[in-house]
């Protein structure tokens, strides 16, 4: 055996590198794995019958037509798995005396929302399990339903009569009490300056591409689900303790998976049906929502009222803040529906140097779909509270909205800084993403131009809008999930396999759905190992070959995931060296690696990486009592969050005739630390800023005073196009985290958290010679205008009503006979 | 979500859909392109028993000179219809508004025909074919019948087109040098316009010697803004002339409310949008 | 059940189909063409886009009995001999797609753009793509992938 190896001297770096995706190819030739792709021999298709009721008994149903329908094997109601379906799981309790009510996959004699499933049809096709779903007949008592907020939170209606209250839980941070700070009620005693508003986090619907889909195979020794899931492995676990099947009989797969931003972290209701049903007739089945059912029954994200008082000195010096939010659960309590709220507790205080701060959450259920993570979670509702106040602030006080951050955030010789909230922020550059982000905007000359067009009382009104934020991201620190009752840790798994043939598999616990981990983790493994980036493998979602994960969600793939790749790489070289030693004949401390070369120090005498696993594989020459093989397993646990921060700044155009809002630009400046692939870093940073955007403009999950959702399609619930969006100015800067060893800091949620102050701010800005001084969200022309114009304060009434119908027959007199009047397309 | 069962027919004539709709009854669905039909079909919110397809019926497609009149076939697509220079010469508002409708896709197979007997009132063909004056031609087992533009929409999603009867072409006069502008409002660029205007206007050296204007979405059916046609007679195209006729866009008009925007709110989008519609159709 | 002829993707297939039956379901359950698919019952989000001779539609906005007599071309037609179409190649070099659920539909839209106008503006190209929904991306490269594809930029 030769012991040299001939490598490049020269090998360039692949962490900081655009690599193009491999993932790519098979999307953009069609070619990924869908779950709906599934289809298995003898496959029975599910449809699900939903209650269009919010909050009703019911009193009887009749699945006699819907048996007798052709090519149907099996109608089931809640009566009839009540026994077996047993309840879906929470696993974020957030105080001892929690109430909650058990959520069964099948209502069983009550409906609490408008959705929820009270029977489900097995079929031998798609459209016959669709045919009999439509024969079920259900009567219903209909029920008081709780649909507003705050009259929930007056509990004069009851979502659920038996817990005697709509109040979940109770939940409070005071940094008096915790010692991180001042009392509150003394700084707003002492206010020179208060400002109290009271804004409305609207109920988002997440709107993933990919409609939930889900699959089950029991004819195997394991129940095989496949799931368009981002939580695999949280799924498996789930499933068994909700089913009582052993958790080693269940394998969760989930392929290629359309995009979840937070709606696929949910253990469904629908995949445990799916399970009971496939259990119970011993076939394959497979159950996909309709656009409508992910959007009515999926979870939904944000709905909370925020009442903020801030206090500040008449210098702009903030002395305290107060939260008082409302939290919209929902009918029911999710997989961590009741943490949402409280991972923005920390956040609130933003970037600045509260001395006092006190939050305090009550969690209200309704008769509505439970709501959980979306895009942020908790995060962008508090960034966008205390963005919101710093602005408002800067107005009260004349001073430019910048100035005023620039006087209370933390400097960046104060990092490591213990905010009052009890965090310690590692690392950040305020000043610097700042000064980048004025710069590339042109911020002085969009001044001067809004300065011109409000002294010419131009119809068309310039508005500037600011947002310099930061979240915890790389969920997260186990022993800080543990304090805060959280049921899992935060660790995460990875393994790296070297292949006899020089080849490598990297398994991974996190769960991508889009982000591009394969190509990220391939980068890091290849600078760890010095192997060529095209021969790593990178395995993931499926539980028989990742056994071992927390998923993808809270930002924290890379920042927790990539670094348990690290880590697992670096066991492999540690693994390597003893037999290295062996081969080179030298002892294991005089043992070098670098750039997949493992030589003697001082001589010329080496081996590659690659022929070390091959000689490792065969164990022909093996030190004694050396395993063969050099995989090694490596769990990563962050010590800390990371903070991510940046300045975004956006301009945008309000024709005052109108209400209509055009953007003009939109510049990002974030600071994610170390970058391993800045393209697909700016591909988050893109995505997250419409989804912010749309939250600030467009989208809102709508319901009529029934509960029912009226904005149940793309049609009412009005996701961007293309066209109603623009291309972004983005840049980076780089102050490296402390708590992970590549130094990064998470980017899933950036662009997402930070946007929506941006553009509301900038509304508002826009509008100021009017006298508004806050439109509330979405801000629609509608608002824009009546603020502009006085009625209604901020434009600020609530959106219920349905929108018209443009597919509804039955509106029209003498349609729903007619022969004719459909001819076709309206559109 | 998928269909309920339905029976299909393609018939290759006229006279072939009219004898398979008076078969089918009144459970009968007639199907042009199907752009708005196919939802509404997928979501079971009308269960037919027959589809009458009308795609194959190639007499019905394609757009001709007839004199002082141009005539475009029901099927004919959004898409053929915007590329087609007969209509661009001569009715070139029915151009700019079919260019804004839906996305592209669904130009490819959507029908002038079929959109116009959809009937939507958020449809963006109504407001300009009643603007034109257009007039439909309706096939039935008596014979064909012409029916006015001002008689052809009779409510939400109802036309004069009655039940075993097919609209086979419009009837469209010549605008021939007419400017023509189509202003639409929309939230995001995918939506039904909340408020539309079509306006068509004769501008002869910046005076108006006559002008059309037909609204989208406020009311149940497309309406006609005469008292802003009138009260732009001989006006020249300025902003203040044409600020002070659009002001009575709104008058008569009974606009939905709903989450994109209460009544009081369309009525006033639309004195704004016919300002500007009329001045661009006038070139000013 | 009524009897289909169809080429797609260059084979000729003849089926009897329920004439309920999408066109959409027809390819991705009949032929197995799972490229396309379904992201939405109302026709707004363009994820099942094809080509029926030529011109993009909604397959979801279809009847399989429809496309009796003419041609389809799916995302997974559009490669020629392994080549990648240059959309195809111009949206991998823009990072114009993360999770890839809209991406067929959304290529397949911008192959028509770009036959209907080889050199489109920003502004031409953003409308001409308003009938497909993306949730990943926020448009800014899918916007650039296009434009690269005009200028003949990304290479298979």
């Amino acid at each position: 055996m030769t012991v040299t190896e001939d490598r490049p001297a020269e090998q360039a770096h692949e962490i900081g590198s655009a690599r193009r995706r491999k993932e790519d190819q098979r999307l953009i030739t069609g070619r990924a794995k869908w779950t709906d792709n599934v289809m298995l021999p003898g496959m029975l298709h599910l449809a699900m019958v939903r209650s269009p009721f919010a909050h009703a008994k019911i009193t009887h149903i009749d699945v006699s037509e819907a048996k007798k329908s052709r090519n149907v094997v099996t109608v089931l109601t809640g009566a009839d798995v009540a026994d077996e379906q047993g309840a879906l799981p929470c696993a974020w309790p957030i105080a001892e005396d929690q109430k909650s009510q058990a959520h069964p996959s099948i209502a069983v004699d009550r409906v609490t929302f408008a959705g929820e499933i009270v029977a489900v049809v097995a079929a031998r096709s798609a459209d016959e399990a669709r045919d009999a779903a439509e024969l079920v007949d259900v009567d219903y008592e209909e029920l008081p339903a709780v649909v507003d907020l705050k009259e929930a939170a007056a509990d004069t209606v009851l979502a659920h009569p038996d817990l005697g209250t709509n109040k979940s839980a109770f939940w409070q941070f005071d940094s008096a009490g915790a010692g991180t700070g001042g009392s509150v009620d003394d700084a707003i005693r002492d206010a020179e300056v208060l400002i109290e508003r009271e804004y409305r986090q609207q109920r988002l619907i997440p709107a993933y591409m990919e409609p939930r889909s889900y699959a089950v195979d029991p004819t195997g020794e394991q129940y095989v689900m496949w799931s368009s899931t981002q939580i695999p492995h949280i799924l498996k676990l789930m499933l068994a303790l909700t089913l009582g099947i052993p958790e080693s009989k269940i394998r969760v797969i989930a392929q290629d998976v359309g995009g979840g931003f937070g709606g696929k972290l949910q253990v469904t209701p629908e995949e445990v049906i799916t399970m009971l049903v496939a259990r119970r007739t011993g076939k394959p089945c497979k159950y996909t929502d309709t656009r409508s059912e992910s959007m009515m029954a999926g979870h939904h994200g944000r709905d909370q009222w925020q009442k903020l008082t801030l206090a500040a000195k008449r210098d702009g010096t903030v002395t305290g803040l107060k939260v008082d939010l409302l939290a919209n659960m929902g009918a029911y309590l999710g997989l961590v529906t009741p943490g949402i709220p409280i991972l923005g507790a920390f956040m609130f205080i933003g970037i600045y140097k509260f001395p006092a701060y006190q939050f305090n959450c009550t969690n209200i259920f309704t008769n509505l779909t439970w709501t959980d993570a979306y895009r942020g979670a908790g995060r962008p509702e508090a960034t966008y509270a205390i963005e919101r106040m710093m602005d408002q602030l800067a107005a009260e006080l004349d001073m430019d909205p910048i100035e005023v951050r620039e006087k209370n955030w933390i400097k960046h010789e104060e990092f490591p800084f213990t905010t009052v909230a009890g965090l310690e922020y590692d690392s950040g550059n305020y000043e610097a993403a700042t000064a980048r982000a004025k710069e590339m905007f042109g911020y002085d000359e969009l001044r001067a131009e809004q300065k011109r067009r409000r002294e010419s009382n131009d119809p068309v009104q310039l508005g500037i809008g600011v947002s310099t934020f930061t979240e915890m991201c790389g969920l997260a620190p186990s022993r800080v999930l543990g304090s805060l009752n959280y049921g899992a840790g935060g660790w995460e798994h990875a393994q790296v396999r070297m292949l006899p043939s020089g080849k490598v598999e990297v398994v991974t616990g996190v769960s991508p759905h889009g982000q591009g981990h394969v190509t990220a983790w391939s980068q890091i493994a290849a600078d760890r190992l010095g192997v060529p980036f095209e021969d790593i493998e990178v395995l993931h979602g499926d539980t028989q070959v990742s056994h071992k994960g927390l998923d993808t969600y809270g930002s924290r793939s890379l920042v927790v995931g990539g670094s348990a790749v690290v880590a697992a790489a670096d066991k492999v070289i540690e693994r390597a060296k003893p037999i290295a030693a062996h081969l080179l004949e030298a002892s294991v401390d005089d043992i070098e690696f670098e750039a997949g070369r493992f030589s003697v120090a001082g001589t010329d005498k080496g081996i590659g990486i690659g022929e070390l696993a091959l000689a490792s594989f065969s164990a022909h020459n093996l030190p004694d009592g050396v395993e063969p093989g050099l995989d090694a397993d490596a769990t990563f646990d962050p010590s800390n969050f990371s903070f991510p921060h940046g300045t975004h700044l956006c301009a945008l155009e309000i024709d005052t005739e109108t209400g209509g809002v055009k953007m003009r630009k939109y510049v990002a400046v974030d600071d994610v630390g170390n970058i391993v692939n800045p393209l697909l870093v700016e591909g988050q940073v893109h995505g997250g800023l419409v989804q912010g955007i749309a939250q600030a403009l467009w989208e809102e999950a709508v319901h009529d005073a029934a509960g029912t959702l009226v904005s149940a399609s793309f049609v009412d619930y009005l996701v961007p196009t293309a066209a109603d969006t623009i291309s972004f100015d983005t840049d980076r800067t780089v102050t490296p985290s402390t708590s992970n060893p590549l130094g990064t800091k998470g980017v899933g949620e950036a662009g997402t958290i930070a946007s929506t102050p941006a553009v509301v701010n900038a509304v508002v800005d826009a509008l100021q010679p009017f006298g508004v001084s806050d439109v509330q969200m979405p801000c629609t022309p509608e608002r824009i205008w009546k603020a502009i114009h006085g009625s209604g304060a901020g434009g600020g009434e609530p959106t219920e009503k349905g929108a018209m119908p443009h597919f509804d027959e039955d509106q029209s007199p003498n349609v729903a006979t007619g022969t004719d009047t459909a001819q076709g397309d309206v559109r | 979500m998928r269909p309920a069962e339905f029976e299909y027919v393609a018939p290759a004539t006229v006279e072939e859909a009219l004898s398979a709709l008076a078969e089918a009854g009144e459970d009968a669905k007639v199907m042009a392109g199907g752009q708005s039909l196919l939802p509404v079909l997928r979501m079971r919110l009308n269960v037919p028993s027959v589809v009458v397809d009308l795609g194959r019926i190639d007499s019905l497609r394609g757009v001709r000179d007839d004199g002082d009149a141009i005539v475009i076939g029901a099927m004919t697509t959004h898409s053929d219809v915007f590329a087609d220079p007969l209509v661009r010469e001569h009715a070139l508002l029915l151009t700019k508004a079919v260019e804004q409708l839906a996305d592209p896709q669904v130009r490819h197979r959507g029908t002038f025909g079929g959109a116009l007997a959809h009937a939507d009132p958020a449809g963006d063909l109504g407001a300009p074919a009643l603007a034109l004056d257009a007039s439909f031609v309706i096939a039935g087992s008596g014979g064909s019948r012409t029916v006015a533009a001002d008689d052809f929409f009779e409510d939400l999603f109802t036309t004069a087109v009655q039940d075993g009867e097919i609209l086979t072409e419009v009837r469209v006069p010549k605008h021939t040098g007419w400017g023509a502008h189509y202003e639409k409002f929309v939230r995001v660029a995918h939506q039904w316009p909340i408020v539309a205007v079509a306006a068509a206007v004769n501008a002869d050296g910046g005076t108006i010697s006559e002008a059309r204007v037909g609204l989208t979405n406020m009311g149940s059916t497309p309406l006609r803004a005469r008292a802003v046609e009138q009260a732009l007679v001989g006006q020249s195209a300025t902003d203040e002339a044409v600020r002070a006729a659009a002001a009575s866009a709104a008058e008569g008009t009974n606009p939905p409310s709903d989450l994109n925007g209460d009544a009081d709110y369309r009525r006033h989008l639309a004195t704004v949008l016919t300002r500007r519609a009329v001045l661009a159709a006038a070139g000013a | 059940m009524t009897r289909i002829n169809v080429q797609v993707d260059g084979a000729d297939y003849a089926d009897d189909v329920e004439p309920r039956m999408l066109l959409v379901h027809y390819l991705r359950e009949r032929l197995g063409k799972t490229g396309t698919v379904v992201g939405c019952d109302t026709s707004n989000c363009g994820a099942c886009t094809v080509h029926l001779d030529g011109r993009s539609v909604k397959s979801c906005n279809m009847l399989a009995v429809q496309a009796d007599g003419h041609t389809v071309t799916t995302i997974e037609g559009l490669a020629t001999d392994g080549e990648l179409h240059p959309v195809q190649a111009a949206f991998r070099e823009c990072h114009a797609l993360q999770c890839g659920y809209c991406t067929p539909g959304m290529i397949m839209q911008s192959v028509d753009l770009l036959n209907e106008n080889p050199n489109p503006s920003e502004e031409e190209i953003r409308t001409g793509l308003e009938g497909n929904l993306c949730r990943c991306t926020g448009y800014h490269n899918i916007v650039k992938a296009v434009q690269t594809a005009a200028s003949g930029g990304a290479s298979a």
